[in-house]
């Protein structure tokens, strides 16, 4: 049996993975297994590249292929392969590829790996050791098959947006990439299992990810409600559920004028008394309408406004301090500015610095986990094409002349 | 494929001390990829003794908001999360049920808690006691801000975690202040990672033979899920505004109503031929010519006016037909659907997404299925949630070899049982 160190460079060091993605959902799945040491090749379309390239923010506002940090935070640790699937001799070489590899991942709408002839029949035919993991809006089968879908549409379709706002304005989805992030990370444990299985029996195998089941597989608890009782799950503004206070409210500014907000999560009574108690507004509790933090979430509108002069005269950091010195929760209100600097994530070493020769110096976020035996590596996101020469010569064999051909003719 | 394929996690033991919805998130999934998860409770943390009607009408988890006669066996939510899963009841506040946890470790692969931080090392557990006695266990702690750090002993919830983490900040009605999600999102995201976490060092564990130790931070798990923008911020210098449903490179985006109440299309139009796409599908109306919508930044300016057009034309629609509409022309559109919509949705229930278990006592639930869909080794409803305690017999018997007079006798003093205990 190997030992840690002779792993080398990680968990997953022993794996190849070839990493067809595009965008979120496949890029950050090929992330997640390079973190820990998975030869990860990135392939892209000669030229122009990831989409994810094109979306930015960028430095200085002026864009640059090399510079998206949506492109740079999804692909860290990857190698740069440039192939053109679509012709012949991309696809060609991408077989080549399969023979030496464990894991392909991709993100293409359904029917296009077939299109081009390589469908998950084919590639396990080459190599039936393959775990090939394929992520899609709606999967790879059902009448909403061909629909086309962003985060607002996932959002929608997976009912997490009707719960999310105000009941009487419309539902919000969220800015950012949550459904694609969660399809990936289904993707990532479904392809470990699939490591797993492989294990026993020297087979690989087919993983069909939606991200629309993805997203529905997060809120169980709008689905328990409607199945055990018919209840519908309703927005019910920026609270929580049926207790309050679970909120975010104003508070005083800090000395740097920062808007004072504070995020309350007040649920059990015992909570709720300790809370009143240190605001020294326990009379409440006589009061019928709040009561309890169940009745509190039918009139909070007055209950917030009953506490309000005491949280204009505190600070965030002061509430969030005085409330979980009595074990009542409570937490900063953060902008993703803010979260670099927090003191938490400092402290465990949260934020990664990595250099990029274009984009510069960075602190991008790590993983939420520690292995103690595997820690992950952090590695900067791949130039386009970066090592196209690099992988088809060590792998393939392939020469300067035949590089040079495959060149010309845009193939690579 | 044949149904008696064995689970990808077959032959992989779990031991989950975890409660609510992170922890217990994941290991129903590693339940539903065929591990065997025992669920350990203490019954002070089962909840309340007693659910009157009027509670059970509140939260609308029990079959038709009837607590029966235990109403811990009967709520939905609990029965969701412990599909698949064994249950035995364990204080692991006396020595003997320490000892029984102990006992079970060594005949175990992984121990999952979501615990705060202090709350195993009082019982007097960690990873090293744990380590000694089974060198190849894997320990999953996933408090929400971590085991180390300032803020490890802060009380929080998915709800907490999310403004906190940024998450929340990436939401909210224009100009207005960070918005938390309607659903604890944190939690079952942080589930997530926890699971990826416990496989990754499963796999390291068959060639090692060593077990590990996991420590996940909730709170991490929010920002590492908005790591594009904390890195966008650094390149642009510019913290991104909240823009409702709107988007930066998309117009028009967002939420019109359709007929009905509270019933709503989402739309999406980016490119110039989805937009070319967009005006024949409603019928190429006079105001989709206007020249301040010729170009996409043109549409991105006047916003307003174009979502008011856009209502016009959804308002006197079925928010379906709108969807199909629209997608027929290519373009992405997707209903705001309900609890009641989503279960009936006919595309998830093509896919066979949804999955029944009869429980034995709250009857037939249908629940989420598994979105890990594997061709060989698929994920599966093995069977419905355990009633408190049910395993006793196969836990402390079979696999701890307990006669049951020793079984009796942990009932009578306490440290198992069927009921909750009162909390004090």
């Amino acid at each position: 049996m190997a030992t840690v160190s002779e792993l080398g460079n990680g968990a997953l060091a022993e794996l190849t993975v070839l990493d067809l993605s595009h965008y979120v959902a496949g890029a950050y799945c090929g992330k997640l297994l390079a973190a820990f040491g998975a030869e990860v090749i990135k392939i892209e379309a000669p030229g122009v590249g990831d989409g994810a390239r094109q979306v930015g923010p960028f430095p200085d506002r002026s864009p640059d292929p090399e510079a998206s940090a949506l492109y740079l935070y999804l692909n860290t640790g990857k190698k740069g392969l440039t192939l053109d699937l679509a012709s012949e001799g991309g696809s060609a070489i991408l077989k080549e590829l399969v023979t030496q590899t464990d894991v392909l991942i991709e993100n293409f709408a359904p029917g296009v790996m077939e299109s081009m002839g390589l469908d998950y029949a084919t590639l396990s035919a080459i190599n039936p050791r393959l775990v090939m993991a394929s992520i899609s809006n709606f999967g790879q089968s059902g009448p909403y098959r061909e629909y086309r879908a962003d985060t607002m549409v996932e959002m929608a379709l997976s009912g997490q947006m009707y719960v999310n706002g105000d009941p009487d304005r419309e539902p919000l989805s969220s800015s950012g990439y949550q459904p694609s992030y969660q399809s990936a990370l289904y993707a990532y444990s479904g392809i470990m299992a699939a490591l797993i299985a492989r294990d026993r029996d020297d087979k690989g195998q087919y993983l069909d990810v939606s991200i629309q089941e993805a997203m529905v597989s997060e809120h169980q608890f709008t689905l328990n409600g409607f199945t055990a009782s018919g209840k519908i799950r309703m927005r019910s503004g920026n609270r929580y559920g049926s207790v309050h206070p679970s909120t975010i409210l104003p508070c005083k500014a800090d000395d740097n004028g920062k808007p004072g907000l504070v995020s309350l999560g007040i649920s059990d009574p015992t909570q709720y008394v300790l809370f009143l108690q240190l605001l020294d507004m326990s009379e409440l509790l006589d009061d019928p309408r709040f009561a309890n933090p169940q009745m509190c979430a039918v009139n909070y509108r007055e209950f917030d406004a009953l506490i309000s002069t005491w949280f204009m005269d505190h600070t965030a950091e002061e509430i969030v301090n005085a409330l979980q010195d009595n074990r009542i929760p409570a937490a900063f209100v953060n902008e993703v500015s803010d979260v670099l600097d927090d003191p938490q994530y400092e402290f465990r070493g949260f934020w990664k610095e990595i250099d990029h020769p274009v984009a510069g110096n960075h602190r991008y976020a790590g993983l939420p986990y520690h292995l103690s035996e595997a820690p992950p590596v952090y590695e900067r996101a791949n130039l386009l094409g970066e090592h196209t020469n690099e992988v088809l010569a060590e792998k393939l064999g392939y020469d300067s002349d035949r590089l040079g051909q495959l060149r010309e003719g845009g193939v690579i | 494929m044949a149904a008696t394929a064995k689970g990808p996690l077959d032959g992989v033991r779990v031991l989950d001390l975890s409660r609510v919805w992170a922890g217990p998130h994941c290991t129903r999934i590693l339940a539903d990829l065929g591990a065997e998860v025992i669920h350990i409770s203490g019954r002070r943390l089962v909840g309340r003794r007693e659910v009157t009607r009027e509670t059970a009408m509140i939260l609308g988890t029990y079959p038709d908001n009837d607590p029966g006669e235990r109403h811990w066996n009967r709520n939905v939510l609990n029965n969701d999360m412990g599909r698949n899963k064994l249950d035995v009841t364990l204080e692991l506040n006396t020595e003997r049920g320490v000892e029984l946890f102990k006992q079970l470790v060594k005949i175990s692969d992984i121990v999952i808690e979501n615990y705060s931080p202090r709350v195993m090392p009082n019982l007097g557990i960690n990873y090293p006691i744990l380590k000694a006695i089974n060198p190849a266990i894997i320990y999953c702690s996933m408090p929400g801000y971590g085991s180390e750090g300032p803020f490890q002993n802060f009380v929080s919830y998915g709800t907490t975690i999310d403004p906190h983490s940024g998450l929340a900040s990436r939401m909210g009605y224009p100009g207005e202040e960070p918005h938390m999600s309607g659903n604890a999102y944190p939690d079952p995201a942080s589930g997530m990672f926890a699971t990826g976490a416990i496989m990754t060092a499963l796999f390291s564990r068959y060639r090692t033979g060593k077990g590990q130790y996991i420590s996940l931070a909730q709170a991490e798990s929010g920002a590492a899920l908005t790591g594009e923008a904390s890195l966008g911020y650094q390149l642009s210098g510019e913290v991104p505004p909240r823009i409702g449903n709107g988007h930066v490179r998309k117009a028009p985006h967002g939420a019109y109503p359709c007929k009905g109440d509270d019933k709503w299309v989402a739309i999406s139009v980016g490119t110039e031929k989805q937009w070319a796409n967009f005006r024949d599908a409603v019928g190429k109306p006079g105001w989709a010519d206007d020249e301040r919508y010729l170009t996409l930044e043109g549409r991105l300016q006047h916003q307003p006016e174009l979502d008011g057009h856009v209502a016009d034309w959804t308002r006197g629609r079925d928010a379906y037909d709108a969807m199909r509409l629209l997608q027929e022309a290519g373009i992405a559109a997707g209903v705001v659907v309900n609890a009641d919509e989503l279960m009936n949705d006919e595309h998830l229930n093509q896919r066979g997404f949804f999955w029944k278990f009869d429980h034995p006592e709250a009857g037939v639930q249908t629940h989420a299925g598994q979105p890990i869909r594997l061709s060989k080794t698929p994920a599966r409803h093995y069977r419905p949630a355990p009633t408190l305690g049910q395993h006793h017999p196969y836990v402390l018997g079979e696999l701890l070899g307990l006669s049951d007079d020793e079984i009796t006798d942990l009932e009578e003093t306490g440290i198992i049982g069927y009921t909750p205990l009162v909390r004090e």
